[in-house]
């Protein structure tokens, strides 16, 4: 069927199916563009939330207090519970603090969970560094087990003036369903 | 077979195959575009039942009908069916009839990957349809196939998501035919500004789905990796981020709304002009604001997230965007209305529908604008007032420009005029029905009536009741319409070749109905 008529048009398909093909890639380069706009943004990386931040050696700020309150969730259908110890500490920027949380295995057989942290407002996000935590690496518990959690944070001095309370969140998931720390995305 | 029907199309002046053979090899441009026509009807009733379940469940509070995890399956299919099996495809069959007649080509430009376009999104359909009955049923996770609750969905999940490229790559396809035909098949002399405006709104659309199909494609795949490969793009357990998808998904899904209402505005810049005998008042600022619509729809996305916890400078940069896409909707409405202006008005159907898609359509465009406004939507969001926008916009705007569009070429098509009292009474129960079963859902949603839910607090129910009575009244009323159009298939009063006496343009210099192969020499124009 090679009328000049079809001649004509293959130019202008295949530049066409060429844009297709880069709107299909186009979708997947979003995943890297969103965390580098997160960075950009300043709205900080998924890998700073999950990863151990340098504590800068500066000496705490003692005009300004934070409040930094704690919260915990776990999936309806996991048999774990996840709490604060307590369920907030007012902090001064500049100074490292430990906060517990207090985890507890409801299955009658040994797991492995993944906890997942977030820090709210997303402008203070930045600012919230975690020298340990427990979210680093996926925590294993044998059968009923219950165990005390620590977490090491300061809030660096940088901390935008309106904020004067933030909130750490963590969310725990079975590791047997999601891959071991990190994967993918 | 296939080479058959096409070595008798390029021969130009074969008569069509006789009985099943030919609607199912055709790649007569005219026979395809009924073959969409007809398949974007059934889909449409088809989603409509579904729309009448659902509705039907809400008719009182409590749980009558459906289980809430079927409720929401069907919620979901209907969107999905509504959207991409009769909406799009209804557009797309007008293109195919009336491109070609519209800049006096002989057919599309690759008639071959029309037909294959179309069983293409016949069979997607039917997949689709299917995981309602598969183990685990359809997904039951809105249109928008959020996860983390999409990965929830059972093992029809594959299904549902093959279908959905499958239909992605039909309407790719579909786009491609078309701005190759506008591109290369215009008759000489015709430049572009001087193109009907249907083709116009369909150029511009075309390049829309070749923009976002794709992403979409690519978003459905990475749900899919997630729930097999366990890729974690959008699972937080593995490092992903749900929210991730959102955005992914509305860099599709707002230019998706233009996807379906740009042709809208197309077939509505046909018919006004007809019947206020007057041309289009600004032709070119009519193409210059489908063309601003078309590039501001990409940088509106997140409108759809204001309260996923949005940095305020991003707040505050999509609801600016948002609202500057008024101006140009703005800049239409203006032009419509200005050529109304001291028209010599007549109200045959495509006009009563036409004119209903005006003032029902910018109704729509206004309850976008308050929702638009990032502070306040954060009441809006996910209530009935949204139900409420989206369906202003959808229904008496492109469903009811697409009615318009067959009220105003079915005499062309069949050669037939069909009973004009007829389409009055469908008109006339269409319109007020419309409003009855969606305008109260403002207020539902103004009132704190979340949406996807399958039961509510008793106060909500009063409103709710008159929107289930407007909704039966208006799925019956569209047996008329059905009704009408099998009529006029059959048989009737003799259509002239120019049908309506104020409209202008190649497609009514052919008789009507056409022959089967029109402009095989390229026409004058006049
Ligand atoms: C002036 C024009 C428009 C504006 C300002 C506008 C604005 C908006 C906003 C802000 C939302 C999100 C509300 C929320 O989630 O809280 C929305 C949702 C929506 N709009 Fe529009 N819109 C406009 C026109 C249209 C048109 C023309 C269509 C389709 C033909 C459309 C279809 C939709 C749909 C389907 C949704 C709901 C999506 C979902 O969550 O399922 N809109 N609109
Ligand atoms: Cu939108």
């Amino acid at each position: 069927m090679n009328t000049p008529q079809h001649g004509r048009h293959r130019g202008l398909v295949a530049r066409l199916l060429l844009m297709a093909a880069a709107s299909f890639a186009f979708g997947f380069a979003l995943v890297p563009l969103y965390d580098v706009f997160c960075e950009v943004t300043g709205f900080g990386s998924r890998e700073r939330l999950r990863g151990p931040a340098v504590a800068a050696a500066a000496a705490p700020d003692r005009a300004r207090t934070v409040t930094v309150e704690f919260t915990a969730s776990v999936p309806s259908d996991m048999a774990w519970r996840l709490q604060p110890q307590v369920a907030a500490l007012e902090v001064q920027p500049g100074q490292l603090y430990e906060a517990h949380f207090i985890a507890t295995n409801l299955a009658p057989h040994a797991a492995t969970a993944v906890a997942v942290p977030g820090v709210t407002p997303a402008r203070a996000l930045r600012h919230f560094r975690k020298t340990e935590c427990f979210c680093f690496a996926p925590q294993s518990f044998a059968a009923g087990e219950q165990r005390e959690l620590p977490v090491r944070f300061l809030v660096d001095r940088e901390l935008p003036a309106g904020v004067d309370r933030l909130t750490l969140a963590y969310t725990f998931y079975d590791a047997a369903r999601a891959p071991a720390s990190g994967g993918g995305g | 077979m296939v080479e058959a029907a096409v070595a008798m199309d390029h021969a130009g002046h074969a008569a069509p195959a006789r009985g099943l053979t030919r609607w199912l090899t055709s790649t007569n441009h005219k026979d395809i575009g009924t073959l969409y026509l007809v398949f974007a009807l059934v889909m449409f009733l088809v989603g409509g039942a579904m729309a009448l379940l659902i509705r039907a469940e809400l008719h009182a509070p409590g749980l009558q009908l459906v289980n809430p995890g079927f409720y929401n399956q069907i919620l979901t299919v209907h969107a999905l069916l509504m959207v991409f099996g009769a909406v799009m495809p209804a557009t797309v069959g007008l293109a195919n009839w009336m491109i070609p007649l519209q800049i006096g080509a002989a057919d599309m430009a690759l008639p071959r990957l029309n037909l294959f376009s179309f069983w293409l999104l016949f069979f997607a359909s039917v997949l689709l349809t299917s995981t309602l009955f598969l183990p685990g049923g359809a997904p039951a996770a809105g249109w928008t196939l959020y996860p983390p609750l999409v990965l929830q969905s059972g093992s029809a999940f594959p299904v549902a998501i093959f279908s959905i490229h499958l239909m992605g790559a039909s309407s790719i396809m579909g786009a491609i035919n078309v701005i190759v035909t506008v591109l290369n098949m215009r008759t000489p002399g015709m430049t572009l500004l001087k193109m009907p405006l249907f083709c116009w709104a369909w150029l511009i659309t075309a390049y829309l789905l070749i923009a976002v199909m794709p992403v979409f494609a690519g978003s459905v795949t990475m749900l899919l990796t997630d729930y097999f490969l366990a890729t974690s793009f959008f699972n937080p357990a593995g490092g992903g981020d749900p929210v991730l998808y959102q955005h992914v998904f509305w860099f599709f899904g707002h230019p998706e709304v233009y996807i379906m209402i740009l042709p809208a505005f197309g077939i509505v810049s046909e018919i006004i002009p007809t019947f206020a005998r007057k041309p289009i008042f600004g032709y070119d600022s009519m193409v210059y604001a489908i063309a601003s619509i078309a590039f501001l729809s990409f940088i509106v996305w997140a409108h759809h997230m204001f309260t996923v916890g949005m940095p305020v400078a991003g707040q505050l940069f999509f609801m600016m965007a948002t609202m500057l896409i008024a101006v140009p909707t703005g800049v239409k409405v203006f032009n419509w209305t200005a050529t109304l202006w001291r028209g010599s008005i007549s109200f045959e159907p495509p006009m009563l529908f036409a004119l209903a898609f005006l003032f029902l359509f910018t109704l729509g465009g206004l309850s976008g604008l308050m929702m638009a406004i990032a502070p306040v939507d954060l009441q809006y969001h996910d209530s009935y007032f949204i139900v409420a926008h989206f369906h202003y916009v959808l229904v008496p705007g492109a469903v009811f420009a697409i009615i318009a569009g067959v009220y105003y070429w079915l005499p062309k098509w069949t050669g037939h005029q069909y009973s004009v009292r007829l389409g009055q009474w469908h008109f006339w129960l269409t319109a007020i029905s419309v409003n009855v079963m969606f305008f109260p859902q403002h207020f539902l949603g103004l009132a704190g009536m979340p949406r996807r839910i399958p039961d509510y607090a008793t106060p909500f129910a009063d409103w709710n009741a008159v929107s289930t009575i407007g909704s039966f009244v208006f799925g019956f009323a569209q047996l008329l319409f059905v009704w009408l159009v099998w009529r006029c298939a059959r048989g009737g009063e003799r259509a002239t070749a120019q049908v309506w006496d104020g409209a202008h343009g190649l497609e009514w210099t052919v008789p009507s109905p056409p022959p089967y192969h029109t402009f095989a020499t390229p026409p004058e124009l006049r």
